[in-house]
């Protein structure tokens, strides 16, 4: 059984996304996404400034068994991007609400509550 | 649901994550795929290979029918316990499957692919013909690998005295018989260690045994990347019928002599020697930026032509991404590979890449 953080909102593509203080979203991939990759070995990010669009993708996370894209949860402008995952791609399987991806500068910030609660995404891993 | 080895209930009470592979459901990792690979390079783990197939060639003409089936010789095994490595060729000499052919008191004994064992079964009953030979698949036997620097050691502590001795008499590539049990020192990891051929009924007995003591269990995804470091080729991917022992790396395995041996698939092999040899090669590929190599990913050598990623992945002992890849003859020392519509340089190597536990590259 995986976690799915209650205060996280989730895209069905299996991001997690997290509203910060200063307007801000930081993404990463959830638990159960980990968990289906294996051991992750490299990820590759977006660069900061990009626009992206809404399920655009974003990036790529690269296991030991295979490659998969990562998705723009939301539509916005990419303004940090968590180096530290180059140098330790595996604390995405060891702490996959830590270990962030990128940050976004949504475009509307309203855009955040048409993604999955917890209880919607759990139900869509279990479906 | 695919088919179950005697081990199946105890890979999910380890909390492996199963997989199909070849019809069989086996365990692809039972947490991290990484350490067990590390585990195996450095200290000791045990694998569930009870998917792979036994076939034992008995009769008066058990040699004779293995030196025309086999590109390489049993002549060669002139004593019990020696085993070695061989391709079987199809007439125009692509490989039908790869094996290991151990000589026993009573003709030889066979370890074949699982994900080909219909076609092999069928191949090796097409071929008897005309031979007073048997063949004799054992499906109530399971098989485990023992493998690692510590494989030899802990399994002589473990096992009974008369099973150790067998152990620590046992030289590289070698196997012996001891009752219902198959001890061999053998394996497909480029590390030291055992494959036991066993009763399926002691298999979880001694899996049990072995993991209690501090052995880690380890995944199919850990034999790969295993395998693939130590450039061995895993059948349907870096080789098939369409493929001779030259283009595969395993020229080395073909017994030209005596010349007047008539293996299936000689005549087209000498004829492809006459020519001037295979197109193709088999070398492997190291990708010295971030990112990972993957099966069918194109290779360019510039100057030269196309080829294609035959098995890559991440190397856990490397740390960086590392391949096996089939390539025109002529390619150097340089090539590039396109990972999602990029292209990226690589070092092209011979396809051995850690053995003992060495980096060899």
């Amino acid at each position: 059984m995986s976690n799915v953080p209650a205060e996280l909102r989730y895209a069905s593509s299996h991001e997690w996304a997290r509203l910060e203080a200063d307007g801000s979203v930081t993404v990463g991939i959830t638990d159960h996404a980990q968990e289906a990759l294996g051991d992750v070995v490299f990820v590759e990010l977006p660069e900061v400034g990009k626009s992206l669009g809404a399920s655009e993708a974003a990036g790529v996370v690269e296991s030991v068994k295979a490659a998969s894209d990562i998705y723009a949860p939301l539509a916005g402008e990419v303004i940090a991007v968590n180096e530290a995952l180059a140098d330790a791609p595996e604390s995405v399987n060891s702490d996959p609400y830590g270990a962030w991806f990128f940050k976004l500068k949504p475009a509307s910030a309203a855009d955040l509550d048409q993604l999955l609660d917890a209880a919607a995404y759990q139900a869509s891993c279990d479906a | 649901m695919g088919q179950r080895t005697p081990l199946y209930d105890l890979h999910v009470a380890l909390g492996a994550k199963m997989v199909d592979f070849g019809g069989w459901d086996m365990p692809l990792h039972y947490g991290s795929q990484v350490e067990e690979h590390h585990q195996v390079r450095n200290d000791c783990g045990v694998f569930d290979v009870s998917h792979m197939t036994v076939v034992d060639v008995v009769g008066v003409q058990a040699g004779e029918y293995l030196r025309r089936l086999l590109a390489n010789d049993v002549m060669r095994l002139d004593r019990v316990g020696k085993a070695l490595y061989s391709v079987m060729l199809n007439p125009v000499g692509g490989v039908v499957d790869d094996l290991i052919v151990y000589r026993c008191v009573e003709g030889y004994r066979l370890v074949v692919n699982a994900a080909t064992r219909a076609k092999d079964l069928a191949w090796l009953q097409a071929q008897a013909e005309g031979f007073s030979v048997e063949l004799r698949e054992r499906p109530e036997l399971a098989m485990l690998a023992v493998q690692g620097p510590h494989a030899l050691e802990r399994c002589t502590e473990l096992l009974s005295p008369e099973r150790a001795a067998v152990v620590r008499e046992l030289k590289p590539f070698h196997g012996l018989a001891l009752g219902e049990w198959f001890i061999a020192r053998t394996g497909y990891t480029g590390e030291d260690g055992l494959e036991i051929i066993l009763p399926a009924g002691e298999a979880p007995g001694l899996f049990n045994e072995l993991v209690g003591a501090g052995i880690a269990p380890a995944g199919l995804g850990a034999r790969d990347t295993l395998r693939l470091e130590a450039g061995l080729n895993l059948y349907g991917q870096d080789m098939d019928e369409g493929v001779t022992p030259q283009a595969a790396n395993l020229a080395w395995t073909v017994a030209w002599e005596p010349a007047d041996r008539d293996f299936i698939g000689r005549n087209a092999l000498e004829a492809q020697r006459a020519a001037g040899g295979a197109e193709t090669k088999l070398v492997g590929l190291v990708l010295e930026e971030r990112g990972v190599l993957r099966a069918h990913q194109v290779v360019r050598v510039a100057g030269i032509g196309d080829g294609e990623i035959t098995s890559g992945s991440f190397s856990p002992t490397l740390g960086k991404s590392i391949a096996l890849a089939r390539v025109p003859a002529g390619t150097g020392e340089r090539a590039e590979v396109e990972i999602r519509g990029k292209w990226y340089p690589v070092r092209v190597v011979k396809p051995n890449f850690v053995r003992h536990g060495k980096p060899l590259i």
